[in-house]
């Protein structure tokens, strides 16, 4: 329940008292209710869009921060698997 | 695309993937609540690759496939008036009801609209003042407050042709019926990210404790559902019960309160059907009374409309993890995507639909049919 | 001796007169009927764009000569509503469409019939762009229109306009790509970018619009055709242009008529655009209508040759093999995905549509 994708929002405005806004979905825009982000998102920011409507700001540094950490694992991972490689080489049981 | 493509790395998924294989030292049972994560896993083959050290469970996360038998046949009935235009999103349409679906409806000549928001259809209703104008309020809690405003904003520019017919339905309730049903073999949850992003988790919290599961809230791309895998082994492993967050970049603990203040205003909770389960109480929301002017079921005369579930169709078997699709008798003879008896075979996220493809495959795999 | 008082055309406001003045814009359902107003539509729209010595005989049907012992004949029949969307109209489809088809045959595209299904109240101005579009495609693509057929139906009977077209190919020697000729090891290639046409189509859609830079790819894929044939001939097998039900459908459509299976890499050229509409609907770009895209299945030594050879033009730039034909899952066709997992990608029974979960 949740078809939800994260756009960039190019401009705001006023609809007959409905904040509304242009979101740019890498490459492909459309009019997205921005109402229930109204005091958080502004212009340049990316809000997470579900059926026309922006129901969250993306949080940019916990973005970013997950990411790290995946990249992180993946690099130890990278070293454990030379460490056992070097471990065997010199017998070293696991 | 940014957020969305970087959560996709092959690579990243690959050591996603290995750490759980590792961690494990049993085969634990997860479900997801959430049609969204059930059609990444499946197209992904994340199920396949993990079957080792995870079986995954699809639970009736598909607002789709729940919508229960009577409301489509409603919906049906509304779209069949020559007075009505009557507008859905697109996964709706294909959904069968008694007797017919909303696209067989179209064919005979109903006024049947795919809109992508609900302000469309308001929208729809300010351009055609002579018509009435009809949405299938269907969702969880995530397309609440976007119903909850078109009703809203329909009433503040005084469009009176336009009605909702609502079948909402909200996530803990359900996931409360699974847990407590006595064949329950679900040992951890993955909560629906965008769930979550309206509601917070905070109602969550009582559900870990009370029924000792793992719950994550997690995102959609297949990082997201590998990380909320992963975060849920550990915590089986580790013998905790804890709600977690993997979603961060969408999810704060609180949720999205002015939307959750709106859909509070506009709706309240009832009893809701799911179908090929049952009534679940308190696990809906309906329009408040002061609304009653935009609600389609009081708008049109709708109550004598009834409905049974057919015999053969064990989609609610399906839906709360008892059998296979697979094991259903039906499935693949009597009921296919082409002609199918119960929502989770007509969805692109049900349950069904996607063990036909990947039951196939394996079945002929292995030298069979 | 009577005196002659001309009469000036006027209305009278709030009277419904039983025979209504003629109005100069839209097609009218007399248009239809084979009379004087018939026979001015044809003199005034359609014979100064496809004006050929064939057609201007006017006759019941087209005289033309024909090369070799067999003719190839393709039919297809176009309704896609909005009648114009970024990128063409229904005409330029109605041209390239089964010039495509008989190019898929192998065959080298030479004439066209055309038969029109016109609404009643559709604005000339509309019609006179389809036209142009034909007449400019058709005369792009080597074709000429001999003959056709017009009638009009009563206002809501048809989306504007309903269009068939007919054509006639003659093969080339050595050159006979078939539905059934796949076989296990062939390289599965796809000539240029996915999902453009269909997009396009759904951003102008009532209820759907959005704003994107995205154009239908309506083309003649007649060039692309004859580069592979020159370059590798008979080792293309097969080609299919991929039009309803996107890139997946045509390859399965292959799949079941070669019986083999086919083994998709994943990667897939789609721009990022497309990516991102069909992202916000829900849609797989696999099974998005294309209108300018052909797959072809290749033997496995004239690949590369193959590639090149689709590169060199424009049309073909982003040219990539997408799959392979394998001797297992006979008819299936599966895709790895990047995680090794695997995903069946079948046919769909009907329209994919756009959803919210």
């Amino acid at each position: 329940m949740c078809l939800g994708i994260p756009g960039r929002i190019v401009d705001r405005r006023d609809d007959a008292g409905l904040p509304v806004g242009t979101v740019d979905f890498g490459g492909v825009r459309r009019e997205v209710c921005l109402a229930y982000v109204a005091d958080e998102a502004s212009v340049g920011d990316y809000v997470v869009v579900h059926v026309g409507f922006a129901i969250s700001k993306v949080d940019e540094e916990e973005a970013h921060r997950t990411f790290q950490v995946l990249r992180e694992m993946s690099q130890l991972d990278e070293l454990d698997w030379m460490a056992d490689l070097a471990d065997a080489a010199e017998g070293v049981q696991p | 695309m940014k957020y969305l493509s970087e959560y996709r790395d092959p690579a990243l998924a690959r050591t996603l993937v290995d750490r759980i294989l590792r961690t494990s030292t049993k085969r634990w049972t997860l479900m997801e609540v959430c049609g969204g994560q059930t059609h990444t896993i499946v197209k992904q083959g994340i199920h396949e690759v993990l079957a080792d050290a995870v079986e995954m469970i699809h639970g009736p996360g598909c607002p789709v496939c729940v919508t229960p038998l009577e409301q489509i046949d409603r919906a049906l009935h509304l779209a069949a008036r020559p007075d009505v235009i009557f507008t859905s999103f697109g996964d709706m349409l294909r959904v069968p009801g008694s007797e017919c679906d909303l696209f067989q409806v179209k064919a005979r000549g109903g006024n049947v609209r795919i809109v992508y928001s609900p302000l469309d259809a308001v929208e729809l209703a300010r351009r055609h003042p002579d018509r009435e104008v009809v949405f299938f309020a269907v969702g969880f809690e995530t397309t609440a407050p976007a119903n909850a405003m078109a009703v809203w904003r329909a009433r503040e520019l005084g469009v009176d042709n336009f009605s909702v017919l609502v079948s909402h339905v909200t996530v803990p309730p359900a996931m409360v019926a699974i847990l407590e049903d006595p064949g329950n073999r679900v040992q951890g949850f993955l909560a629906a990210g965008h769930v979550c992003t309206v509601m917070g988790w905070e109602e969550y919290d009582p559900l870990a404790e009370r029924y000792a599961v793992p719950i994550v809230v997690t995102g959609f791309e297949p990082l997201d559902i590998l990380e909320g895998i992963w975060m849920a082994v550990v915590q089986l492993e580790e013998g905790r019960h804890e709600v977690e967050n993997q979603y961060v970049r969408s999810v704060r603990r609180e949720g999205n309160r002015p939307a959750q203040e709106l859909v509070s205003r506009v709706f309240h909770v009832v009893d809701r059907g799911w179908r090929g389960i049952g009534t679940i109480p308190a696990s809906g929301l309906g329009l408040r009374p002061e609304f009653a002017a935009f609600d389609a079921e009081r708008k049109f005369d709708l109550h004598h409309i009834r409905a049974e579930e057919p015999a053969e169709c064990r989609a609610g078997d399906v839906l709360r993890g008892h059998i296979k699709p697979f094991e259903c008798p039906a499935f693949g003879g009597a009921c296919t995507p082409e002609s199918p008896l119960g929502a989770p075979m007509v969805s692109t996220e049900g349950a069904c639909a996607a063990y036909h493809n990947f039951g196939r495959f394996q079945a002929a795999a292995a030298g069979g049919a | 001796m009577a005196t002659v008082i001309p009469v000036r055309p006027r209305t009278i406001q709030g009277v419904a007169c039983p025979v209504p003045l003629p109005t100069h814009d839209r097609v009218q359902l007399g248009h239809g009927s084979g009379g004087k107003m018939s026979a001015l539509l044809l003199k005034e729209r359609f014979l100064p764009r496809f004006g050929n010595r064939y057609l201007d005989a006017l006759g019941d049907g087209a005289l033309v000569p024909v090369e070799g012992g067999e003719v190839v004949l393709s039919t297809d029949t176009f309704v896609v509503s909005p009648l114009e969307f970024p990128g063409g109209n229904i005409g330029h489809l109605a041209v390239h469409g089964t010039v495509n088809d008989l190019a898929m045959m192998g065959a080298a595209p030479r004439y066209l019939s055309a038969g029109f299904v016109l609404e009643e109240g559709l604005p000339f101005e509309v019609l006179d762009r389809i036209l142009d579009a034909m007449a400019g495609a058709a005369a792009a693509c080597g074709v000429e229109v001999v003959t056709g057929d017009t009638k009009v139906v009563d206002r809501g009977k048809a989306d504007g306009l309903f269009v068939n077209t007919t054509g006639v190919g003659f093969l080339h020697d050595g050159f006979r790509p078939s539905p059934s000729r796949a076989r296990p090891g062939d390289a599965v290639l796809v000539s240029g970018p996915l999902a453009r046409h269909g997009m396009a189509v759904m951003a102008v859609r009532e209820g759907l619009e959005f704003d994107a830079d995205i154009e239908s790819d309506t083309a003649s894929l007649v060039p692309l055709v004859d580069a592979l044939r020159v370059a590798v001939g008979d080792a293309v097998h097969v080609l299919r242009d991929a039009t309803r039900g996107g890139l997946a459908s045509a390859i399965n459509e292959i799949a079941g008529a070669s019986r083999v299976g086919v083994e998709l890499s994943g990667a897939l050229p789609v721009p990022s655009a497309v990516e991102a509409a069909c992202e916000m609907l829900g849609l797989d770009p696999l099974y998005v209508a294309n209108e300018g895209v052909l797959v072809a299945f290749v033997a496995p030594e004239a690949e590369d040759a193959a590639l090149a050879a689709l590169r060199s033009h424009a049309v073909g730039a982003s040219a990539m093999r997408v799959g392979r034909v394998v001797e297992d899952h006979p008819g299936m066709v599966v895709l790895r995905t990047g995680l090794g997992g695997t995903r069946v990608v079948d046919m769909l029974p009907g329209d994919q549509l756009p959803r919210i979960c």
